[in-house]
């Protein structure tokens, strides 16, 4: 029988696949730090992502929550800086910092066999940094060095200003250092922030990998001892103060050939009812390569090298984002044609054919995101960090399953009005 | 150790098959050979265009990535001046949709005008947001040309200039499809919840019927020894002088491969390499520094390049730079240096190989290099690595003679 290339292989809709988020364990060291672990994966190595409470959100000086967990690897009352890096590298492992708005974490990299070499000096860095002023000095010039260079493109201008926009240049989601900013921060500013944040501050730890048999001891031994979680969290409020003018324009280089176009709304957090069915609208829209603002704007019409939307993972509370870098000259079209899918989203029912692709697409897409030891912990992590659980996980996935095109269309009529969002474009 | 098994069907396809049953998902990869290295001078870019035609429909399936969407996969492609790859990822339960749209999309493309017309447009956009609209984005144009003066590495991916992308023609596109996409210039990886037997008869249903081409032979001009060093000003709307230096090196199977990958790694690989401390940290030179190679198939270039502080002069920067690379090819490293690098390079290939994604890309690369199995051999290479040959592969590397230099200064 010759072959039928016109005929597609029967599929299985992801709607119907069986998708589980496998289950974390759990445990509590001495100093009543909670341990969230996955353990799995074939390849001898591990993860341990601690989070400590000091994001942005808690610093009383622009700038002081990033510099400190930035620093706290460059100097403790044992080591220096090379030191400290060398007692990692040598062992293959990698130490990344990170600090977010309400978070800011330590993720260790390394392989199994080596774990127990290292974790005595992640518990260095939280007990005994001391942020050396010549260390201070070094990051604070050539982040200033780095900041003249990204202040010339204007995606990186775009991304400030949309969230200040948004959320006010004094809010954590809103602010942003200026040159001023990073010379303002001393020692002082680091050490105190260290002390109650770090130091003594609330931790959570993660784990996923394949462990060593005695990692709970060795944890015990290295973090458990330290006199973590001595500090409550204090309770923060800061007011989201958005611009009252909608509409703007930036030129930041006279010579630039592209802009970069920011439209944006606000939305509620992940625990508003209209979070996970937007998820479904926000991928019709613009979430995915398929999407309406891909296939119309890139593939159809060739304004951009490529448009996404999305929406912002917050704690507290988010923005509906559509991000696209577009031609000087199709500025303007490219914008138009957002609103018109917008528009088409309010007045017209999405085809159910449309629908089950982005619903099997968006299931797919989970079993995918779901495979590996890493992605079960980070996908735990952030419920945690957001205090769901896993009823939150299936509901989810039956709203997917579930959602109809009326439902949608409510959606887009609630959400998608013109006058709700903010745009920017900077030449 | 990854296992494989490999077999090749009658029109000349390569097929290797991974099996991890500890995942739901599959990975269907396809490597054609054929890179900007291939490209006719006065076409560049057409490597990377052609990726971009490749997903505007096919003979049989007029949008590719619908029914993959469909069937709960994702997928893209990347060009190289080696080679060019496509991957998707799908839950294993619907592999077949893959290889149906794979395999139609090497039988023939459809050949839309309309296509071709819109990816020109997507593809100089890309050449702006990447190369034009950006800080130092022309830098490697000008060090590939100082660098090159026979070999096809002479220009990027992306193209020589945008009018090389402008005025491509359906054509161009024919010929080249018909040239070099052809299973005999192709390698298929599967990787994931699958079975060998499984992906026999999946790519005998839907590759084997599709006929083999002439088979390309490769003869690009070999680059010249170069006898003396060049260099190359440049001033540009910038807000600070960067200096970028390379150097020959050998080819991705050459002896010194591995040597030269730990030595640019002792060199500028991170906060414990020699420039980031001594350029970086001790003399506050740079802000910024790095030393990399390009890991291409043919003989490619060892790179330095780094941001200086505010106030540092070029020359400063160079005899800084300098002085460390005379330190590496006059005095033996230490044990433990050695030892570092091996063990960030062990950690390096271990997390590389987490990814059923990894291995298929992993598997279909080393391949192309003659044997997916070398991809096994890796570490053990490392290994062997001692201080005496990282001497050695400096001294043949670093000579100044057969040094590039681009003096990249601000305006302001």
């Amino acid at each position: 029988m010759a072959l039928d290339r016109l005929l597609a292989p029967v599929i299985k809709d992801a709607i119907d696949f069986d998708i589980q988020l496998k289950p974390y364990q759990h445990f509590v060291l001495d100093n009543q730090v909670e341990v969230y672990t996955y353990e799995g994966g074939a390849e001898e190595v591990m993860l341990m992502d601690m989070v400590f409470f000091a994001g942005n959100t808690y610093e009383q000086k622009n700038w002081v929550a990033a510099a400190t967990n930035f620093l706290l690897k460059n100097g403790t009352t044992q080591k220096n800086a090379f030191e400290i890096n060398e007692a990692f590298e040598f062992y293959g492992a990698h130490l990344s910092r990170n600090c977010y708005n309400e978070t800011a974490t330590i993720a260790l990299h390394c392989l199994t066999k080596y774990f127990k070499e290292v974790i005595p000096i992640v518990g260095e860095l939280i007990a005994e940094a001391n942020f050396p002023e010549k260390e201070l000095m070094i990051y604070q010039q050539n982040l200033i060095q780095r900041l003249s260079l990204n202040l010339k493109k204007g995606d990186f201008i775009a991304n400030r200003l949309i969230d200040e926009y948004l959320f006010g240049i004094d809010h954590p989601y809103g602010k942003y250092a200026l040159e001023q900013d990073y010379r303002n921060v001393n020692k002082e500013d680091l050490h105190c922030f260290y002390d109650t944040y770090y130091k003594q501050g609330k931790c959570i730890i993660f784990m996923a990998g394949k462990f060593p048999g005695n990692m709970q001891e060795l944890l015990n031994n290295n973090i458990g001892q330290l006199p973590l979680n001595k500090k409550e969290i204090p309770a923060v409020m800061h007011p989201i103060v958005s611009a009252t003018q909608k509409k703007y324009s930036v030129i930041n280089d006279a010579e630039s050939v592209q802009g970069s176009i920011r439209i944006a709304r606000h939305f509620p957090n992940r625990h508003h009812p209209d979070f996970a069915p937007t998820q479904v609208l926000n991928n019709i829209f613009g979430g995915f390569f398929g999407s309406r603002l891909m296939r119309n704007i890139r593939e159809d019409k060739g304004y951009t090298y490529g448009i996404h939307s999305y929406l912002q993972n917050h704690v507290q509370s988010c923005a509906w984002m559509i991000s696209t870098d577009a031609g000087k000259d199709v500025c303007k079209p490219t914008m138009e044609e957002v609103y018109k899918e917008m528009k088409k989203l309010r007045e017209e029912l999405v085809e159910i054919d449309e629908l089950k692709l982005v619903k099997n697409y968006m299931l797919g897409g989970l079993l995918g995101d779901l495979d590996g030891p890493f992605q079960i912990i980070g996908r735990w992590k952030t419920y945690i960090l957001n205090d769901l659980n896993e009823e939150y996980f299936y509901k989810t996935i039956d709203i997917v399953r579930a959602i109809q095109p009326e439902e949608l269309k409510a959606l887009a009529e609630k959400y998608f009005q013109p006058e709700d969002f903010y745009e920017l474009v900077v030449y | 150790m990854i296992q494989f098994e490999k077999f090749e069907l009658a029109n000349g396809l390569k097929v290797i098959v991974h099996q991890d049953s500890s995942t739901p998902m599959a990975v269907v990869n396809v490597l054609y050979n054929v890179g900007a290295k291939d490209e006719d001078p006065k076409k560049t870019g057409f490597a990377h265009l052609f990726e971009h035609l490749m997903f505007g429909g096919s003979v049989n399936i007029p949008v590719y990535d619908e029914p993959l969407q469909r069937a709960g996969g994702e997928n893209n492609a990347y060009t190289t001046n080696d080679l060019t790859n496509y991957y998707c990822q799908i839950p294993a339960e619907n592999i077949e949709t893959a290889f149906w749209l794979e395999s139609d999309r090497m039988l023939s493309l459809a050949f839309s005008e309309k296509s071709l017309e819109v990816q020109r447009k997507v593809v100089c956009e890309e050449f702006k947001e990447h190369y034009i609209n950006k800080p130092y984005g022309d830098a490697w144009h000008k060090m590939r040309e100082l660098a090159y003066t026979k070999h096809p590495y002479r220009w990027m991916t992306i193209g020589a200039s945008l009018a090389h992308v402008e005025d491509a023609k359906m054509q161009d596109v024919k010929d080249f499809f018909f040239q070099f996409y052809r299973p005999n210039n192709a390698i298929l990886v599967v990787t994931g919840n699958v079975t060998t037997a499984q992906v026999k008869q999946l790519a005998e249903k839907w590759f084997a019927p599709i006929a083999a081409g002439k088979l390309y032979q490769r003869d690009l001009p070999a680059e010249p020894v170069q006898q003396k060093s060049r260099s190359m000003d440049v001033r540009a709307d910038v807000p600070l002088d960067m200096l970028m230096m390379t150097w020959h090196m050998g080819g991705r199977m050459d002896a010194r491969y591995h040597a030269t990958d730990l030595l640019t790694d002792v060199i500028g690989g991170g906060a414990t390499s020699r420039l980031y401390e001594q350029l970086i940290k001790v003399k506050q030179i740079f802000s910024s520094i790095d030393c990399y190679h390009f890991g291409a198939v043919e003989p490619g270039l060892v790179v330095i390049e780094g941001k200086l502080v505010k106030g540092v002069t070029m020359s400063v920067a160079e005899k800084a730079v300098m002085d460390e690379i005379e330190i590496i090819k006059n005095t033996l490293m230490p044990m433990n240096e050695v030892q570092k690098v091996i063990n960030k390079t062990e950690s390096l290939i271990c997390f590389e190989d987490m990814s059923i994604m990894n291995r298929a890309h992993s598997l279909a690369f080393y391949e192309l290099l003659g044997d997916a199995n070398l991809m096994n051999q890796e570490l053990e290479k490392y290994q062997l690595v001692t201080p005496e040959i990282l001497k050695q592969t400096a001294q043949e590397i670093f000579q100044d003679n057969h040094r590039n230099t681009l003096y990249y200064y601000s305006k302001s």
